[in-house]
């Protein structure tokens, strides 16, 4: 039965005790190091940090989820096993993974914890799943942002865990946990560094006419006119010219936000056990007004009502908003 | 320069010094959150006031002062827009990221300065603008309600009730 869990975003802890006072189910967060992918400065938390949060949360039945979703160089795998085990020490209720290695770890190393397949890893099929539960003992998987509803019906069919989803937030998908576009232009890895666009290669100009530009490590992605609304400074989500068109476009993807509050009920009718808010790199007001947001409309569902879902499209990537592939795959 | 920018200036220093003293010895915290960028020279730029703000977090040797724009020191990281969206920035009651895609709030220079601050600021708990007035007791609240009704928040980036 899905419970619809709410899983809530945490960057640091002021935000983590935001996300449990507007009524997370769970927060997730993580390290101030390459061992998640929100590796950005000044953020996460310290293992002091997590330790005083993880006691707020339990305190008030909330559960804490450490994302150690990145991939390990070759050879180089103590700052994750480290990771492991001083989340395991503190008591966190699960752990977020996407390699292998790292899962297998922790499944040897920390059995009692669960383990929960990271959006990182890309796993859609069930054939996927069913290899990471059946060897590391995995018990949720957080599906890529590619399936309709439909589809995520058939795979909850066919695996033996509980699925969770994306439900709000960033829309970034490409092939999730592959991406290299960031290493071309910093040399820092998306998935091995933990950061996409690292803050220190990001620089913004603004010509006398109110047009920004949007440049990383020198390479200009984007150029917004002085009334346009911007998006984050991904490459993915640039404008490029290329031979087939005369004008700049979205070649790969466009500055918008997932936004699933419609489709809520058709989630949990396709058995969606939790709904993901992405955002640890947001603010705690983003926090309060997403979490207790979806909160209401998850506790309307739940008894029966029509959602009452507030307006987000304020806190959305250049003020736009999807239901992606969850509607349709021609969502472009 | 003008001495319509030099008053205003000259008049709000001694409180200015008063307050980012007292808030960064409440809230030694923010200070590691900053991390290299304790050194960067921030000039904040409410677009409405007379003058706009250098900031450098330097827990040993802590500036913040009010400047005429024509006198500013070149600044490491440059954050622009309303006056009340800055206040509401620094008290987490707005998103940074939303003001950004909205164009109401504008920054150059060090991105990477910019992030570090707007993390070690949205990890206070509780409205700096809030203790900033307690400070100075029921004048202070007058005062913080005055600038809350002349300066009116931007509707971009909240969320709708």
């Amino acid at each position: 039965m899905s419970l619809a869990e709410l899983i809530c975003p945490a960057g640091m802890p002021a935000a983590l005790r935001t996300a449990v006072d507007a009524g997370a189910d769970a927060v997730y967060c993580g390290f101030q190091d390459a061992t998640n992918a929100r590796n950005f400065p000044g953020l996460n938390f310290t293992p002091d940090e997590l330790a005083e949060a993880v006691i707020y949360a339990h305190a008030k039945g909330t559960k804490v989820l450490l994302a150690l979703n990145t991939y390990p160089p070759a050879g180089k795998v103590d700052l994750w096993r480290q990771a492991a085990d001083t989340g395991a020490r503190l008591g966190i209720d699960a752990f977020i993974v996407a390699d292998m290695g790292v899962a297998d770890y922790i499944a040897q190393t920390h059995p009692q914890v669960r383990l929960h397949l990271s959006v990182q890893a890309a796993a859609s099929s069930p054939e996927a799943i069913r290899y990471y539960c059946e060897n590391f003992g995995v018990k949720r998987v957080v599906l890529p942002r590619i399936l309709t509803i439909p589809e995520i019906k058939q795979v909850r069919k066919e695996i033996p865990c509980e699925i969770e989803t994306f439900i709000f937030g960033n829309h970034g998908l490409m092939v999730e946990g592959r991406c290299s576009l960031t290493n071309y232009l910093t040399g820092q890895s998306t998935n091995m560094d933990g950061v996409c666009s690292p803050a220190s290669d990001v620089e913004y100009k603004r010509d006398a006419d109110g047009t920004m530009s949007s440049q990383l490590a020198g390479f200009t992605i984007d150029c917004f006119g002085p009334d346009e609304k911007a998006g984050y400074p991904t490459i993915c989500k640039g404008r490029y010219t290329a031979p087939h068109r005369s004008d700049a476009y979205y070649a790969f993807e466009e500055p918008v936000s997932l936004n699933l509050s419609r489709l809520l009920p058709e989630l949990i009718d396709a058995g969606v056990h939790a709904f993901k808010i992405e955002g640890r790199q947001r603010s705690k007001s983003y926090v309060r007004g997403v979490v207790s947001a979806f909160r209401r409309a998850v506790d309307d569902i739940r008894a029966g009502r029509s959602a009452d879902m507030a307006d987000l499209v304020a806190l959305t990537e250049g003020q736009k908003q999807t239901q992606g592939a969850f509607e349709t795959k021609k969502w472009r | 320069m003008t001495v319509l920018s030099r008053l205003p200036c000259a008049l709000v220093q001694p409180l200015l010094t008063h307050v980012v003293r007292r808030i960064a010895a409440r809230h030694p915290s923010l200070f590691a959150r900053l991390g290299p960028h304790q050194s960067t020279d921030f000039l904040i730029d409410p677009i409405e006031l007379p003058f706009a703000l250098h900031l450098r977090p330097d827990p040993e040797a802590l500036i913040f002062c009010a400047v005429p724009r024509d006198a500013a020191p070149h600044p490491g990281a440059l954050i622009r827009g309303k006056f009340m969206l800055l206040l509401e920035l620094m008290d987490a009651e707005e998103d940074g990221d939303a003001a950004f895609f909205s164009r109401d709030l504008e920054v150059s220079g060090d991105t990477e300065a910019v992030v570090r601050l707007r993390n070690a600021l949205d990890d206070v708990d509780g409205s700096i603008a809030e203790e900033t007035a307690e400070m100075f007791g029921a004048p202070g609240r007058v005062i913080l309600a005055r600038l809350r009704r002349n300066y009116p928040t931007q509707e971009n980036g909240t969320v709708a009730p």
